[in-house]
């Protein structure tokens, strides 16, 4: 299992172990959905062990953001290193999405 | 000049990171030397596996039954990585900037773009089915 769900508070924390990419989006847009499903609001995506993500990854990220925020919560994005970091900037997703640089400052800002 | 390394894969996208892996980790030698290899090895990664789920999803249609070949050739001047599928080709002129405020919140066709983004040269063969993919080599020390 690629991803790691914890809670802290308010918040699910879900870390992306290995690589976000078109073969285990699905896996992260269940455990989403679900966890929205059951009255979670706030996510926190932590990808400080992730490899490398793809344009279906980013694609999961912006549909499911969508959905949490239909939902009147809010999907925000940890620890992306400058390589991740570059991926985001080149697809102006991070305009859309709140990005912090670890998963302590998502939880202490939150 | 013969290929370094062929693969011949399913369209079947659980195969997709094996065989990321597998192009990446021959070039290892090479990315090493390379000024930013963190980047070389991302930029490299992110672009295959564009490439390889284009291939598959889209120019095989997901038909397990049809080959992707891939091809990783390396010269003193670049790593070049051609993928091709057995569809009928599609009009790679025809895409969209997926970063405008309207495409901005789709949930796809952010792959040629990234693929155009991250590596140096990007160039489909004339009937769409085979992609090329070239990386300039900006060596630290000579190997």
């Amino acid at each position: 299992m690629p991803f790691i769900v914890e809670k802290s508070g308010a918040i699910t924390i879900i870390g992306v172990t290995g690589h976000l990419i078109v073969a285990n989006r699905q896996e992260l847009k269940h455990v989403v959905l679900e966890r929205l499903r059951t009255g979670d609001r706030e996510f926190l995506i932590d990808f400080a062990e992730t490899g490398y993500i793809d344009s279906s990854g980013l694609g999961v990220l912006v549909s499911l953001s969508k959905k949490v925020r239909e939902q009147g919560g809010e999907l925000r994005l940890a620890a992306l290193n400058e390589d991740l970091r570059t991926l985001f900037q080149l697809t102006k997703l991070d305009t859309l999405f709140t990005i912090v640089d670890s998963r302590e400052e998502g939880l202490r800002d939150s | 000049m013969d290929p370094e390394l062929i693969l011949h894969l399913p369209s079947d996208v659980l195969r997709i990171e094996d065989a990321v892996e597998k192009v990446v980790a021959r070039c290892h030698r090479y990315i090493e030397l390379e000024r930013r290899a963190s980047r070389v090895r991302m930029n490299l990664r992110v672009a295959l596996s564009e490439a390889l789920s284009n291939a598959m999803l889209y120019g095989n249609g997901a038909d397990r039954s049809k080959d992707v070949r891939v091809e990783l050739s390396i010269t003193a001047r670049a790593i070049i990585t051609r993928v091709t599928d057995e569809g009928p080709g599609f009009d790679y002129e025809d895409v969209p900037d997926p970063t405008t405020p309207e495409s901005l919140l789709k949930p796809d066709g952010r792959g040629i773009f990234l693929m155009r983004k991250l590596l140096d040269e990007v160039t489909f063969n004339e009937r769409g089915n085979s992609v090329t993919l070239l990386l300039r080599r900006d060596r630290v020390r000579r190997e």
